[in-house]
């Protein structure tokens, strides 16, 4: 068993689908962050067999957080200061993505607009569809498409 | 301060007010002819147009106003490279209310965003075309006296089509209309109108190949053009583009009070042997849409004639 050593203040994500660590990495712009991250890669898990988790030690508030629901709203977001769980952060969907993902349409006005952010809004929580402010473009979140 | 953006912006109550407005500047032209002294329209549109364009420009100088524009993005600063953003910005210290069409879709709605000025959408790619939208519902509430109870059946490019697209989100605010969708597989209606907009809110429509078929129900038959513009694949368009063709034989099997819109230009769909029936009304419809226009300019630029 592998052990990582316990954060005096950041964040756990635990409950990671296996495999989906690193595109959360991304998301989460990490690479882009000066602090110390902990990936765990395929963790036994009793309730999801195989799990990856993140250690993130930072100050809570540098996280946007509110993108891991749409991400996936089933990880465990648990928040850590002076070395215990201090809360466990409920993920729904977000009504608003921006900048987290990018219009597909050619015929969009984000394919040419300078400095123009990609915004996208929840259209139907049920189906996590989402659609593009401008021009309307669905996007499904990849677990739903599967 | 309001823009225009999508047929929804207005409220119901606000669209019939807007449509009383301009019945009431249909009967009476001359009260309204100097409403808009000293104001300014800008046209500013990236793409070709002449109804609209013209429209525009007819509705505001017949208000008393004037326009200034630019009639393609190769005569605008488009062509330097400049934003939609910067555009705008600049436009607002010149005139006092625009209209903006553009190939991209929500180009107007970025204007509408850095603009100190009412922004009204003359049309997004294959998105909105509201004025589109509220001149074929003055048409309808004038020609047939009513906007609910009816049946419409719109036919042609449905995938492309802005003004079906605009035209299904405004009925649907109204009670008991049915939709019949007439369209080859290709250019069907797309999954967020079709979707979104009839499924969810639990509107009658059903989908056919051939006009014939859909004919002999209908109250208001909304003929569309298939728009070279839209396609990236020249083949595709030759195979689509005289997919229907509406002649006095088909005319025969349409009841005796349907009436035949259609947004304009026209290309094969409808034969000019039609245009003589007292059912086809799209030359009326082009009227109405300079009367809506300058009931549009008054109500955005809160200008009140007594």
């Amino acid at each position: 068993m592998l052990n990582v050593g316990r954060l005096n203040e950041g964040v756990v994500l635990d409950h990671i689908e296996a495999g989906k660590s690193m595109s959360i990495y991304k998301y989460l712009k990490l690479d882009k962050m000066d602090c110390c991250v902990a990936i765990i890669k395929n963790a036994h898990s009793n309730k999801m067999g195989k799990k990856d988790i993140i250690k993130v030690e930072c100050p809570i508030d540098e996280l946007d957080l509110d993108v891991l629901g749409f991400i996936d709203h089933h990880i465990t977001v648990n928040i850590i200061k002076d070395g215990v769980i201090v809360d466990k952060k409920e993920l729904t969907l977000p009504k608003k993505l921006v900048n987290i993902i990018s219009c597909k349409n050619p015929r969009c006005i984000t394919s040419i607009e300078q400095g123009l952010d990609q915004v996208f809004l929840l259209a139907d929580e049920k189906t996590e569809t989402y659609r593009c402010k401008y021009c309307e473009e669905k996007y499904r979140s990849s677990r739903k498409k599967q | 301060m309001r823009h225009l953006m999508s047929p929804l912006d207005f409220s119901v109550e606000e669209v019939d007010r807007l449509l009383d407005l301009a019945a009431d500047i249909k009967a009476n032209p001359e009260k309204y002819a100097h409403a808009c002294e000293g104001k300014k329209l800008a046209t500013l549109f990236y793409e070709p147009s002449t109804r609209t364009r013209l429209s525009f420009e007819a509705a505001m100088l017949n208000l008393g106003g004037r326009v200034l524009g630019f009639s393609s993005a190769d005569s605008s600063s488009a062509s330097k490279g400049e934003s939609v953003a910067d555009t705008i910005r600049i436009i607002s210290c010149y005139a006092d209310i625009c209209a903006m069409r553009h190939p991209k879709e929500g180009a107007p709605l970025v204007a509408s965003m850095h603009s100190s000025i009412p922004v009204i959408n003359a049309g997004d790619g294959g998105h909105q075309h509201p004025t589109q939208t509220l001149t074929d519902l003055m048409t309808i509430r004038s020609e047939k006296g009513r906007l609910d109870n009816f049946t419409i059946g719109l036919c042609g490019d449905l995938k492309f089509g802005r003004t079906v697209h605009s035209l299904i989100k405004a009925l649907i605010r109204y009670p008991n209309i049915k939709f019949v969708l007439i369209s080859p597989d290709e250019l069907r209606l797309p999954d967020y109108i079709r979707d979104d907009v009839l499924v969810r809110n639990n509107q009658q429509f059903e989908e056919v190949v051939r006009l014939e078929d859909a004919l002999p129900q209908l109250d208001l038959l909304y003929m569309t053009r298939v728009q070279k513009e839209r396609f990236f694949n020249e083949e595709d368009y030759v195979r689509m583009k005289d997919f229907y063709i509406l002649d006095k034989a088909k005319l025969a099997l349409a009841k005796p009070d349907m009436q035949i819109l259609h947004p304009l230009p026209r290309v094969n769909e409808i034969e000019p042997e039609v245009d003589d029936d007292p059912r086809a009304i799209y030359f009326k419809q082009a009227q109405y849409g300079v009367y809506v226009r300058m009931a549009l300019i008054l109500t955005l630029l809160e200008v009140e004639v007594c």
